[in-house]
C-alpha cells in the first residue's frame, strides 16, 4: 500500500475512534431519556436523532458547510471562541460525523434500555442503590450487547462516510482525506491498483463488522 | 386551404421529430455554464436534444471506460480525449480544441484579491482552494502557477481541494476558503466579474489549458452527437464561449 493510502487508513481509524467514543458519551443519556421518558417531546427528539438515517449525506454536508462557515451560526460561535472555522479541519469532521452517526449509536442502546424493563431498577432500588450506582452496576452490564452493537455500528458507519466528508473536508492529507475519499481520488486518477487495495480492504472490514454483529445476536436474545 | 396548411405543418413537424435525436454529453464542470446556454441554442437551431451531465473529466473517463452511455465528451483538458482515441473509447481524429481555459484567483470578498495576485504572498488567509491537481487540469495549472511564483512550499499547507472545479468555487463562494484558483468561466458573465474580487492569472505562468471535445465510440452513429460537435465550432456557440472568458 502506498503512503497516501496508509495515511488515509490511519486518519479514518482516528476519526472513527474519536466519533465512537464521543457518541457513547453523548448518546447514552439521550438513549436513556428516550427509553424512559413519557414526555410528548419523545417523538420529536427521536425523529431529530434519526434524521441522518434518511437524509442524503449531501443535505447534511451542505448545511454543515453553511452552518460552520464564516456566515453560519456555528461559524460565528467558533470564531467568537477563538477556534477559527471548522470546515476542512479534523474537529469539523468529528462534529459532523457525530451528528451523522448518531442514530446508529443511540438506537441500539435505546432498544437495550427499553428491553430491560422496570424490574431490575426496582430490585436495585429495594437494595438501596443510588441512581448512579444502579446505572453502572445494573443497567450498563445488562445492556452490554446494546452498547457493543452501538459501538460497532457507530465505528463502521463513520469509516464508511463519504458524501459528507467530500462536501466539508477539502481532501487534505492527514486531516480530512479519509479512506472513502482516497478511494475516489485513486479511481479518478486512474490508479486502480491502489484503489483496489483500499476498496478490497473496505469489503473485508465491512464483512467482519457484520459478522461480529450477527455473532453477537444470540447473546442478545438470551435476555 | 387552411386544412392543407395544417396538414403540411403536421407532416413537417413529424419529419423533424423523426430526425431529431438526443445526445448524451459529458461536460467538464468548468464548462457547465456555457454548455447550458449552448444546449438551448443547439436545440433551437438543429432540433436535436443535448442531455448534459457535468462533472470531473477524470471521473467521466473512468465511467466511459466502464460503458457509461455518453456519446460526446466535452473535456477540461486535451490529454484525456487523446488517450481515449488511442484506447478505442473515442473516434480517432474526431477531437478538437473547442476553448482555451483561463485560470483566475478568486475571492467572494470584494477587494480581497488584488489585480496582480500579491495577496498570495502578503495576504492573510487560512485556506487556499484549488481543484484536485491530480485529476483536474485547473488544479494542475494552479500548482504550476504557485510553483513558478516560488510559493508552492509555503502555501501547500493551506490547500483545500475540491473534487472538481465547481466544488472548488463553492468552497470559496461560501467563504469557507478565503480565496481559490478556479476557472474564469465560473465568475465571468458577459465579460464582467459577477462578484467578489479576482486576479486574472497571466498565461505565461502556466501551460495553456486546452480543452478538447471528442466523439465517443458510443455516439459514432448518432446524428445529434455529430451535430453537437459541429455546433460547438459554430459562430453562435463561439460567441457564448467567449462571453464566459474563454479564448480560442
Amino acid at each position: 500500500m502506498d503512503a497516501a493510502s496508509l495515511g488515509a487508513v490511519q486518519l479514518t481509524l482516528k476519526l472513527a475512534t474519536a466519533v465512537t467514543a464521543l457518541l457513547l458519551v453523548i448518546g447514552t443519556p439521550i438513549a436513556w431519556w428516550l427509553a424512559r421518558t413519557r414526555s410528548k417531546l419523545k417523538a420529536l427528539v427521536g425523529a431529530i436523532v434519526s434524521l441522518p438515517l434518511v437524509l442524503p449525506p449531501t443535505v447534511l454536508g451542505f448545511y454543515m458547510l453553511l452552518a460552520m462557515g464564516p456566515h453560519g451560526a456555528i461559524g460565528h460561535l467558533t470564531q467568537f471562541l477563538g477556534l477559527g472555522l471548522l470546515p476542512f479541519t479534523f474537529p469539523g469532521l468529528v462534529i459532523t460525523s457525530v451528528i451523522y452517526s448518531m442514530p446508529f449509536v443511540v438506537q441500539p442502546i435505546q432498544n437495550a434500555f427499553t428491553a430491560l424493563g422496570e424490574r431490575p431498577l426496582e430490585a436495585a432500588a429495594t437494595l438501596r442503590a443510588g441512581p448512579w450506582d444502579t446505572f453502572f452496576s445494573v443497567v450498563v452490564p445488562l445492556a452490554r450487547p446494546g452498547f457493543i452493537t452501538a459501538a460497532i455500528l457507530g465505528f463502521a458507519h463513520t469509516v464508511g462516510e463519504f458524501g459528507v466528508v467530500l462536501m466539508i473536508g477539502g481532501n487534505i492529507p492527514g486531516k480530512t482525506r479519509v479512506i472513502s475519499v482516497q478511494i475516489y481520488d485513486h479511481v479518478e486518477a486512474m490508479e486502480y491498483t491502489q484503489a483496489h487495495w483500499l476498496a478490497g480492504g473496505m469489503v473485508l472490514f465491512s464483512f467482519l463488522v457484520l459478522l461480529a454483529l450477527y455473532s453477537l445476536q444470540p447473546a442478545t436474545r438470551g435476555h | 386551404m387552411m386544412r392543407n396548411a395544417l396538414l403540411l405543418l403536421a407532416s413537417l413537424s413529424l419529419s423533424a421529430e423523426a430526425l431529431a435525436e438526443t445526445v448524451q454529453v459529458a461536460v467538464a464542470s468548468n464548462f457547465a455554464g456555457p454548455m447550458e446556454l449552448i444546449a438551448v441554442a443547439f436545440e433551437k437551431s438543429t432540433g436535436h436534444k443535448a442531455a448534459v451531465s457535468t462533472g470531473a473529466t477524470g471521473k467521466f473517463y473512468a465511467q466511459i471506460q466502464n460503458a457509461a452511455p455518453f456519446e460526446v465528451l466535452v473535456a477540461a483538458d486535451d490529454t484525456t480525449p487523446a488517450r481515449m482515441e488511442t484506447e478505442g473509447l473515442a473516434v480517432p481524429g474526431s477531437r478538437y480544441t473547442y476553448a482555451i481555459g483561463k485560470l483566475v484567483l478568486w475571492s467572494a470578498k470584494p477587494g480581497f484579491v488584488d489585480k496582480d495576485g500579491k495577496v498570495l504572498k502578503n495576504g492573510k488567509f487560512a485556506h487556499l482552494a484549488l481543484a484536485n491537481p491530480k485529476t483536474a487540469p485547473y488544479g494542475a495549472a494552479a500548482v504550476e502557477v504557485l510553483n513558478n511564483l516560488g510559493l508552492l512550499k509555503a502555501l501547500e499547507p493551506k490547500f483545500v481541494q475540491g473534487e472538481n472545479i465547481a466544488q472548488t468555487q463553492q468552497f470559496v463562494a461560501t467563504g469557507n476558503a478565503e480565496l481559490g484558483f478556479i476557472a474564469k468561466s465560473q465568475v465571468i458573465k458577459d465579460g464582467k466579474l459577477t462578484g467578489g474580487s479576482a486576479w486574472m492569472v497571466p498565461e505565461k505562468l502556466h501551460e495553456p489549458i486546452r480543452q478538447d471535445a471528442v466523439l465517443l465510440t458510443k455516439g459514432k452513429d448518432n446524428l445529434a452527437a455529430l451535430a453537437l460537435l459541429a455546433y460547438l465550432k459554430s459562430e453562435p456557440a463561439k460567441a457564448i464561449i467567449k462571453s464566459f472568458g474563454y479564448e480560442f
